[in-house]
């Protein structure tokens, strides 16, 4: 039951993630933007739905069929799986039963999270080559070379969290962040021990979802359109929706180690305070931690997009040394000064 | 029910683990092994190893097979340019590979797996705190010196990687 709401949930933010990013596209450039579809353009998604269905389905002459169908579905699937374990809120109490707003509690939610994202260059590599040209193919071998440079940083970036949180556990990490920070209840974010983590982690989630300034897969001025090239009608819709799938995901994932996940600051207050009944109290703080959290997301979606039509696209080379000179030294450093930072902290804490 | 699982998990290694062997193309050789890497971690998940299964898929299937499919596209080995092998090699290829099972059946053939005892069964046992646990305490140099070694290789892939004075790539 909840699996499926979140799932439609998750779905329904993409649709309007496209119309999201054309609307801040055009306020950024000072245009007005897709305003005729329903009100204000709302209605824009579906019909770029009903268009992309409606296209041809053409699969070229040399391609390998059942390779070239599978990559889109690869991407989108994997894109969709991830967020079985995000914590979207804590426990709402009916009759009595704890019901918890999360899809799977799993002690391995952060291995399984990276374990699907891992996977998810498979599609863009199988579609890529399923094409048969030349251009989806250095499109697709970028997005895996990118991917994996990115992903060693991204993981060690997590180890520092994970050695301050010692649990794998999404659900667990965002409890933890429930304390007080600043005479603030629910403030206790980590973000605030990790800024330099964070900010890897941030790097590594743009190349990752391979958006700009490292959307160098799809590059058009270098690659025509990357690794979807060949691709029409749904099948690269579905490559296009899976990518704006993975945002939501990666800005999921970042409110909950960095940000604190459904926690906002004051929530002890306002549990003590909303209502009289402990139970009532406890759901509405519930229900309260699921739009903060939904607000965090959007939050993440909106500096993703902001940046896309604010940087330029990063050059090949520089990518990779950003990648392996940089960012990769930076965390294994982040990691040591965190280490000594759990090891002396009561010394630190007697000297202040 | 869990039988069932375990049966369905076992046909597809199978299945997959020999499609690696007779596909034609290499790039469904590799698919069908990432393939066989997810039944595999499919068996960790229904032995209690959770922990064991999200590590195998990152690093085997996550990684090192994307390194496999990304050497194999871009040396682009079609079935119009395989070059034949010759029938010599095709022997020792069956003598060596026959050779090989025979080992693996003498070796196994009288292991004992242990029963099953309820008394003795700690369904957490391949939970990450365990396994930390384990690897840290019990069995600290072995894990030691298998991280020296994969020291080792990652500095001698570095010089063989790292670019002479003088020689260009591109």
């Amino acid at each position: 039951m909840i699996i499926l709401g979140i799932f439609g949930i998750t779905l329904l933010i993409a649709t309007y993630c496209t119309y999201a990013e054309r609307k801040i596209a055009a306020f950024i450039q000072d245009r007005i933007g897709p305003n005729r579809a329903g009100p204000f353009g709302l209605a824009q998604p579906l019909a770029d739905a009903v268009k992309m269905f409606f296209k041809e389905e053409f699969i070229p002459a040399n391609a390998h069929k059942f390779l070239f169908v599978a990559g889109p579905s690869l991407a989108m699937l994997t894109a969709c799986m991830s967020s079985a374990v995000i914590p979207f809120g804590n426990t709402l109490i009916i009759n009595g039963n704890h019901i918890r707003v999360q899809g799977i509690e799993t002690n391995i939610g952060l291995l399984y999270i990276f374990g699907v994202v891992a996977l998810g260059v498979y599609g863009i590599m199988i579609g890529g080559w399923a094409s048969n040209n030349k251009f989806s193919l250095l499109g697709a071998i970028r997005a895996a070379s990118q991917n994996i440079s990115y992903e060693l940083a991204m993981g060690l970036s997590i180890i520092a969290l994970l050695m301050m949180s010692g649990s794998l556990s999404l659900r667990q990490i965002t409890l933890q962040q429930g304390g007080e920070f600043l005479g603030l209840s629910g403030l206790d974010w980590n973000i605030f021990y990790q800024p330099l983590g964070f900010i890897i982690f941030l790097t590594c989630a743009f190349a990752e979802t391979n958006r700009t300034p490292f959307d160098l897969p799809e590059c058009e001025t270098e690659l025509i359109g990357g690794y979807h090239t060949e691709y029409s009608a749904m099948k690269l819709g579905l490559y296009l929706f899976a990518e704006y799938v993975n945002i939501i995901v990666v800005s999921a994932v970042m409110s909950v180690l960095y940000f604190g996940g459904f926690n906002f600051p004051g929530q002890d207050w306002v549990r003590a305070n909303i209502a009289s009944d402990p139970t009532l109290a406890h759901n509405l703080v519930t229900i309260l931690g699921i739009v903060v959290f939904f607000g965090k997301i959007f939050a993440f979606i909106f500096f993703f997009m902001w940046v896309r039509w604010t940087l330029p696209r990063f050059r090949y080379d520089q990518l990779m040394r950003l990648g392996w000179k940089i960012l990769i030294p930076l965390a294994i450093m982040n990691v040591v000064l965190t280490g000594a930072a759990i090891l002396f902290w009561p010394q630190l804490k007697a000297m202040f | 029910m869990i039988q069932n699982v375990f049966y369905f998990l076992c046909f597809l290694t199978l299945i997959s683990g020999s499609m690696v062997v007779f596909s034609r193309n290499p790039v469904y050789s590799v698919l069908f092994l990432i393939l066989t890497f997810f039944s595999i971690s499919g068996h960790y998940i229904l032995l209690n190893a959770q922990f064991l299964a999200a590590v195998n898929i990152i690093v085997y299937a996550g990684a090192i097979m994307v390194l496999f499919l990304f050497v194999i596209m871009f040396l682009n080995l079609n079935k119009e340019n395989e070059t034949h092998k010759s029938n010599l090699s095709k022997f020792a290829a069956v003598i060596a590979g026959g050779i090989l099972l025979v080992i693996m059946v003498a070796a196994l053939k009288d292991v004992d797996a242990g029963t099953y005892k309820a008394e003795g069964f700690d369904s957490q046992i391949g939970m990450v705190q365990n396994l930390g646990m384990v690897l840290f305490k019990n069995y600290l140099l072995p894990f030691e010196l298998a991280s020296v070694l994969f020291l080792v290789a990652m500095a001698g892939a570095v010089m063989l990687g790292k670019k002479e004075t003088g020689e260009r790539h591109f």
